[in-house]
């Protein structure tokens, strides 16, 4: 049977599960003085039936089908007598082999390989075979060691909770396990990246240029890694985006929380936040074509020195975009500040301008904060405007009119060049990829941390 | 307005089930029981006017939205003189005390008709401005709300604002003053700079007592100030209330009948929104005019 087949085979045995399940319970209800009778409600020993015949199955279908390539192929593998050596060669072999099998012939195939395709759609079929007779022996099974087991004593309630309590620790270990993942690709690699440049190289060197000479013969530079420059041009744009989008955001939020009345609310925050649905990338568009050329312009005719792409321009779009982020936030705050905080500000004879400055945003203030970390850190993050508006050349400069990088713009041209994956080039993306987590982790680390403290004073 | 005639022999009763209200008023007066309770619920009983007023209200209407919560209210507060407000929870003295300073202003929907006066200016006149009238009539609220700061800026707060005291020094003494009168700085003497909100219920209810009576309001308003507090604060609670008679006007919403005995001179009793009686706290107390009142202080419900 195939796999979609059994798997739909496996859902309607759990419904049937379930149903049965219920009903005996019913059943046993009925006989022993009602539903009051049993250990939980009828539902629970429909699901508990349920999980036993699907559960244990599904479990077991998902490591066949994670397993079963790697296992058929290491046994056509094994039955080959002279492989070549080289993985390369290997990975060659088994794709004639697995050609021939589907009956795409290439070239004539030798008798060696024949027996070999054979021998695959052999284990194939057979593993087939297994796979329907496993999964529909467990599920039947187990279905019915549950539902015989069913009686007004067993505590269906307590098993069927300890066992979503253990789906739902697993789904929360799923988003932690990934992070950690990442964190030690990232991290095995900036490792090896540090084998070949020191990092005190990397990280106090002022001069970036991860031009690696392709041949040894080529002329060119052995590359400079000291990534000063791209934390410099980093800052610079998310200074500037900063600038503009706290005051603006800020503001916002206060306008529309306390100033604002129902009908304008109504109209204005859905509108500031569709700014946070347009796509990066069109800002980027927005940033190149529009304003950059515009304060490349200007700065010219004040008789300044600028160039067409520059951190001012990448760093003025990204604030624009950063704005609803931060509106939204301190908006969310500010409304959080209890109204009998305002109260007793005005009944103490305050103006509305007074309440607002002195009670309600220092009230308000850590959890603002918070709010604004997150954004500095979105900052950081954002590559595509970055990209389209402030250049690529990582000039060490705090000159806004300057083409400035970013470290996340490098990461992308590091990995999209046609470099070998162990060039330092390469690896160096990593080491880039492994400060910016750093960085942005401490900097989501303080936001929390601040934004609970402010939960804290108000629960 | 208010056309309505409770018969208020029948309103006993009508406590359980206020809504039936309507419907009772219907009935032909000739079936009341008592000459005394002819009255009508919306014509005070009492003497609700007095010749020296601070506060001045006539036919008073607050709505929320489409709901009306005080109904055709008159009332007079004297100069230097306690009133106390009492009556079942919900009837709106709350509501009626938010008026004088208009902190209703705030809240959307509400909506106040009538003529108040503080000290003959219109209180809800096109030309006044909230900010000096809050000043002057200052309030402390039924539920604790000091700032996020220190203890020490809670009170300094309101001298700030208006600029009363220029120096660190005299305001020094007005923090440590108000603190002392509030019964509350020897409690707190030593942590003036701890956040406000980290004292204890109680003592959160006399920091903002203290709060208010720092900016030296004529008129406190004071919604249920020792709801949160222990017989001892209480009483130096009360005993501030004595003290601030010598110069300020208070009117004090209170639930406990003893605290209304003991501050007051004037007893005002709301019921659904109406002023029932206003008297002499001690006629109120021993000798009320209406049923309503009789049966609420002798706690026949509320
Ligand atoms: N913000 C509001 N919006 C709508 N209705 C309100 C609002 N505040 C109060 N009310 C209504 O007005 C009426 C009077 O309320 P108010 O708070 O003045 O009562 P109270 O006499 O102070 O009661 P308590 O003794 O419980 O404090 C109540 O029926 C209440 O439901
Ligand atoms: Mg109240």
């Amino acid at each position: 049977m195939q796999t979609p087949t059994l798997f739909a085979l496996l859902l309607l045995l759990i419904l049937v599960a379930y149903g049965t399940g219920f009903s005996r319970a019913i059943a046993a209800a009925r006989s022993g003085g009602g539903v009051r009778s049993l250990a939980s409600l009828p539902s629970y020993y429909g699901v508990h039936t349920a999980l036993w015949c699907g559960l244990p199955a599904l479990i077991i279908l998902a490591c066949w089908l994670i397993f079963d390539d790697a296992i058929i192929r290491a046994l056509v593998m094994g039955g080959i007598a002279d492989k070549p050596e080289s993985i390369a060669g290997q990975n060659l072999l088994y794709a004639q082999i697995q050609n021939l099998t589907a009956g795409n012939l290439v070239g004539n195939a030798t008798p060696q390989l024949q027996d070999a395709a054979a021998h695959l759609a052999n284990l194939r079929e057979s593993g087939r075979w297994m796979q329907t007779a496993l999964i529909l022996i467990l599920s039947i099974g187990l279905g019915a060691y549950a539902f015989l087991r069913i009686s007004p004593e067993m505590r269906a309630r307590e098993k069927v909770e300890k066992v979503l309590r253990i789906i739902l620790l697993a789904c929360a270990c799923a988003a932690i396990f990934t992070t950690v993942g990442i964190l030690l690709s990232v991290l095995f690699e900036s490792l090896r990246f540090f084998q070949s440049v020191p990092v005190t190289e990397f990280l106090f060197g002022l001069h970036w240029s991860p031009q690696m000479a392709l041949r040894a013969d080529q002329v060119g530079s052995s590359g400079a890694f000291g990534a000063v420059p791209l934390f410099t041009g980093t800052l610079l744009v998310s200074a500037i985006a900063m600038f503009v989008a706290v005051p603006v955001g800020l503001m916002s939020a206060i306008y529309l929380a306390e100033y604002a009345g129902k009908k304008v609310r109504s109209v204005a925050k859905p509108l500031l936040e569709i700014l946070a649905g347009v796509p990066t990338v069109v800002y980027g568009f927005f940033a190149a074509l529009t304003v950059a050329p515009f304060i490349r312009d200007l700065a010219q005719s004040m008789g300044l020195q600028a160039s067409s792409e520059s951190a001012l321009a990448a760093g003025l779009v990204m604030g624009v975009m950063i704005i609803p982020f931060v509106s939204s936030l301190s908006d969310d705050v500010i409304n959080a500040v209890p109204q009998s905080l305002r109260d007793g500000a005005l009944g103490l004879g305050s103006t509305k301008s007074e309440t607002v400055r002195k009670v309600v945003i220092p009230a308000a203030l850590p959890g603002i904060v918070g709010g604004v970390l997150l954004a500095v850190s979105r900052a950081i993050g954002e590559t595509m405007i970055v990209v389209m508006a402030a250049g690529l050349a990582a000039n060490l400069t705090a000159n806004p009119l300057e083409s400035v990088t970013t470290v996340t713009v490098q990461i992308v041209t590091l990995l999209v060049g046609d470099q070998e994956f162990d060039s330092p080039k390469t690896l160096a993306a990593f080491a880039l990829g492994l400060m910016l987590f750093i960085s942005t982790l401490i900097l989501n680390f303080i936001a929390l941390h601040v934004v609970k403290k402010y939960r804290e004073q108000y629960d | 307005m208010t056309s309505m005639t409770l018969n208020a022999g029948a309103a006993v009763p009508a406590q359980d089930k206020p809504n039936s209200a309507t419907d009772l008023s219907n009935k032909p007066a000739t079936e009341s029981t008592s000459v005394k309770t002819q009255e009508d619920i919306a014509e005070t009983v009492g003497s609700p006017f007095c010749d020296e007023a601070k506060l001045r209200m006539r036919n008073v209407n607050v709505f929320y939205g489409e709901s009306q919560a005080i109904h055709d209210v008159s009332l007079d507060i004297g100069r230097n003189q306690v009133v106390a407000m009492i009556g079942p929870s919900g009837c709106g003295k709350s509501t009626f005390l938010r008026c004088l300073n208009r902190m209703n202003d705030t809240i959307e929907g509400c909506r106040v008709e009538g003529d108040l006066t503080l000290d003959g200016e219109a209180i809800y006149g096109p030309k006044v401005d909230v900010v000096p009238l809050r000043a002057r009539v200052g309030m402390v609220f039924q539920k604790p709300n000091p700032f996020p700061k220190s203890i020490y800026d809670n009170v300094a707060y309101g001298p700030k604002i208006h600029g009363i005291a220029s120096r660190r020094a005299e305001l020094d003494e007005i923090v440590e003053n108000s603190l002392r009168r509030a019964g509350l700085w020897n409690e707190v003497k030593d942590r003036l700079d701890k956040p406000g909100t980290g004292l204890s219920g109680g003592q959160q209810q006399r920091l903002c007592i203290a709060r208010a009576i720092a900016v030296s309001p004529e008129v406190i308003l004071m919604d249920e100030p020792c709801s949160a507090l222990d017989p001892i604060a209480t009483a130096r609670i009360e005993e501030l209330i004595h003290e601030l008679r010598e110069n300020y006007t208070i009117a004090i919403v209170t639930h406990s009948m003893q605290q209304a005995a003991r501050v007051s001179q004037r007893t005002a009793y709301f019921h659904l929104g109406k002023l029932v009686e206003v008297n002499d706290t001690e006629t109120v107390f021993t000798n009320p005019e209406h049923d309503l009142t009789e049966a609420y202080i002798t706690g026949r419900f509320g």
